[in-house]
């Protein structure tokens, strides 16, 4: 046990040694960004660790979760457009009216007529005459809000409410989405979570790039809300001008006059910059020590080890009375949630929603290879993924074309095959990250921090 | 009317569901014998495909050709043997370990997402993520004034040379397989393997020879049915790397590990794919009376949705009958 703790803390203390390795050579902004983005990662890994380490779910989706979270920034911090409700907001509810209308005409159906080729005629009649419906006052109320203002809103816009409720509301949100998927895909074989998942990501971000009535679609929405004031503000507020007064008192008590007004209005420019990330990785911190001690006691108590049982022996978990199913469909709800969360934390830290850097190699495979490498089930395992990961995968592409500019080095600078290579080393990370991802599974199954055996007390 | 549905609804949902079927034989095949569904499918397909499109240019840079049909097809040779090649290493290096193993399926679904990164580095490493157009050759094998020519109706079928071309390949491919499962010791070794591993190993069927016959087997169909889905559109690794949902969909539906079902169940994909996104508009104006023509598109779903569609047919066959049509294994 003393062995995995020294463990963990030497794994703690070499991130926040490369951290500022970063900081010293590269520089401390960049060190800010990166600690801002590990964090992040470090919450989505914690996410994917409750499916996978905790009870065995493999979830290919992961990237439509952290869509789902960051659509609720949208949807939670932007003003309502209330021209876009005037022209299509009655169409909208009138469509949905309808839409469960059918639904429930969809269950009476079930209910009243006996199964048979009378109940399918019927059925499918039903639902392309209620779908038709729908669409008739679906269609004209989607054009109608993305005619309105069509360069900077077109959208129905949000609710206008403080952007830090965008964190628990994206995580409601991929929790409701994986409800239903798990609802299906639960209980059958293990691969059909895994396929299921996969389309269900590859749907939840079509409908967000395409529906611009919803959030602007790949037209993205930029300039969201912040939690705290932006820069330039920050610059012009006396408090926070007498604040860095204090804070470079002694270089600026050198010189005088306008020299001394120039030099204070460099430092309020430099240091807008950090104290705004400072605050995030303040928040981000928050998020992730509140989520990593819920995660860290749901292991400890009876409920975490009714799910290791369960992942290890499903069957003789099952001979002993407990729901695998439904656990199953629990910490996958869970898990999804996380992720959620952690997706609106990153719309909230870019502070634009853009449908198109939504791509599964950075979603879902390196949220997948953090877990794995940083030790799946051991949630210290998942927080030290998430950083080094993160880590790895920002310092791929710089290394990636010094590597191939040095094996090149005797080439002509015009040399096709040089330019080529140079190229590609952009096409490089998800070469790496499989590697990395089958070398681990590997040789260190355990990962970084193996998943504590517990012995009965 | 009927030459409007036939151009654009039947001839193209057919040429699609021929080269799902290839696809989806492929994932039903390694589903049967090595018990898992490989991500890393639609990734080899593009691997292989890569091979062919490299060929095929350094081909027409030598002007060797076989006008009137595609270059593809003198250059497919190699990429299969590239496809082979690679899936034999592959399961060599990663998968072997597992199966020795006998780890839990889910582990191979991960490392086989690991081989999917690993082929799509490869392969936008080589050829870049761009679309590549390598179709040469003639376009139609019959194009609208032949057909109008030839019978003497006022409306045109075309059918295009890829289209023809995908549907005679893919009858051969799929009668190749089906004799050599029914008739030959090695197939009905793989049968044997598939339905029953321990009884097959007792009865001395050698498991390595059959799991690397079943690698070859998905390599080839692999590689065959990406070359002829870049003809008939174009090659784009993404655009591979998608195309694992509508095939898994395929697979499901048609009961997974089982051969017929994955042909029969790239057909309903394929169709339902076609039919719910085709714009219906020319085919109402034919149908109503003079200038009645509807308004919109007329399309059941737009064509960004199309993955949905084998999406929700994937959902209703998980819901209603997770078997599949011809009772695949479950469980």
């Amino acid at each position: 046990m003393s062995a995995i703790l020294t463990r963990t803390r030497l794994a703690y203390l070499g991130i926040i040694v490369l951290l500022l390795l970063v900081g010293v050579f590269q520089s401390w902004s960049v060190a800010l960004v990166m600690i801002n983005l590990c964090l992040i990662s470090a919450v989505m890994a914690l996410g994917v660790n409750i499916q996978w380490g905790y009870a065995g779910l493999f979830s290919a989706g992961t990237v439509g979760f952290v869509a789902l979270g960051g659509l609720a920034g949208v949807l939670i911090s932007e003003a309502p457009v209330i021209e876009a409700w005037d022209v299509g907001g009655a169409g909208l509810i009138y469509s949905v009216a309808t839409l469960a209308a059918l639904i429930a005409a969809i269950f009476i159906i079930m209910s009243v007529m006996k199964p048979g080729t009378a109940r399918r005629i019927v059925m499918t009649c039903v639902i392309l005459g209620g779908y038709f419906a729908v669409r008739y006052f679906f269609d004209p109320a989607t054009d109608a809000i993305e005619g309105v203002n069509p360069s900077a809103q077109g959208f129905l816009g949000g609710l206008g409410l403080p952007i830090l409720l965008s964190w628990p509301v994206g995580g409601l949100l991929a929790a409701l989405v994986a409800w239903g998927i798990g609802k299906v895909a639960l209980g059958l074989r293990s691969d059909y979570l895994a396929i299921a998942t996969l389309g269900i990501a590859e749907i939840v971000i079509a409908v967000i790039k395409n529906e611009d009535w919803l959030a602007r679609g790949v037209k993205n929405v930029s300039g969201l809300a912040r939690p705290m004031p932006k820069e330039i503000a920050l610059q012009e507020s006396p408090e926070f001008i007498g604040w860095i007064e204090w804070l470079h008192s002694g270089a600026l008590s050198t010189v005088t006059g306008d020299e001394r007004i120039q030099m204070l209005r460099d430092f309020a420019q430099q240091d807008a910059g950090t104290f705004v990330k400072l605050i995030y990785m303040l928040l981000f911190t928050v998020v992730l020590l509140i989520l990593f001690a819920l995660a860290q006691r749901a292991l400890n108590s009876p409920w975490g080890r009714m799910m290791r049982a369960i992942r290890d022996n499903e069957v003789a978990a099952e001979a002993m009375g407990k729901n695998v199913t439904k656990r199953h469909l629990q910490t996958f709800i869970l898990g999804s949630a996380v992720v959620g969360i952690a997706g609106a934390m990153l719309t909230t830290l870019d502070g634009q929603f853009t449908p198109g850097t939504y791509n599964p190699l950075r979603f879902t495979f390196l949220v997948w290879v953090m877990v794995i490498v940083g030790g799946s089930g051991n949630n210290h395992g998942s927080v030290i993924g998430g950083f080094l990961i993160w880590f790895a995968w920002v310092q791929a592409e710089p290394a990636g074309i010094l590597l191939m500019d040095g094996l090149t080095f005797f080439m002509a600078p015009d040399n096709p095959v040089r330019l080529h290579l140079l190229d590609a080393a952009a096409q490089m990370r998800p070469l790496l990250m499989g590697l990395v991802l089958l070398l681990a599974m590997r040789f260190s199954p355990k990962g970084i921090l193996p998943e504590p055996i517990r012995t009965a007390r | 009317m009927f030459a409007l549905m036939s151009n654009f609804v039947f001839v193209p949902a057919l040429t699609y569901g021929s080269q799902l079927a290839l696809g989806a034989l492929g994932i039903t095949l390694v589903f049967g014998v090595l018990r898992f569904a490989n991500f890393a499918h639609g990734d080899l397909m593009a691997f292989g495909t890569m091979g062919v499109v490299l060929i095929t240019y350094w081909l027409q840079a030598h002007g060797i050709g076989i006008d009137p049909l595609p270059t593809a097809l003198l250059a497919l040779p190699f990429g299969i043997a590239l496809a082979v090649g690679a899936s034999l290493l592959i399961d060599r290096t990663v998968y072997r370990f597992y199966r020795k193993r006998r780890a839990a399926p889910v582990i191979l679904v991960v490392a086989s997402v690991g081989v999917m990164y690993v082929l799509n580095g490869l392969t936008r490493f080589v050829i870049g993520a761009e679309d590549q157009r390598f179709f040469d050759g003639a376009r139609f094998l019959i194009s609208a004034g032949d057909f109008k020519d030839l019978t003497g109706l006022d409306e045109g079928v075309t059918i295009k040379l890829t289209q023809a071309l995908t549907v005679v390949v893919a009858v051969l491919m799929v009668a190749a397989l089906f004799w050599f499962l029914q008739k030959t010791r090695t197939g009905k070794a793989m049968r044997a393997y598939s339905d029953n591993e321990d009884l097959a190993l007792l009865s001395g069927i050698s498991p390595d020879r059959v799991v690397a016959v079943t690698w070859i087997i998905a390599a080839v169909l692999a590689t065959v049915a990406g070359t002829l889905y870049g003809l008939d559109k174009s090659f784009k690794p993404f655009v591979y790397f998608q195309l694992i949902l509508p095939m898994f969909a395929a697979a499901i539906v048609g009961g997974i590990g089982q051969p017929i079902g994955a042909i029969i169940g790239a057909y309903v994909v394929a169709f339902s794919e076609v039919m719910l996104t085709y714009a219906y508009k020319r085919a109402l104006m034919y149908i109503g009376p003079e200038g009645w023509g509807p308004e919109g598109l007329m399309q059941i779903l737009s064509t960004e949705y199309k993955f949905a569609i084998s999406f929700l047919i994937l959902v209703f066959v998980l819901l209603v009958r997770p078997t599949g049509i011809f009772r695949g294994k479950v469980i």
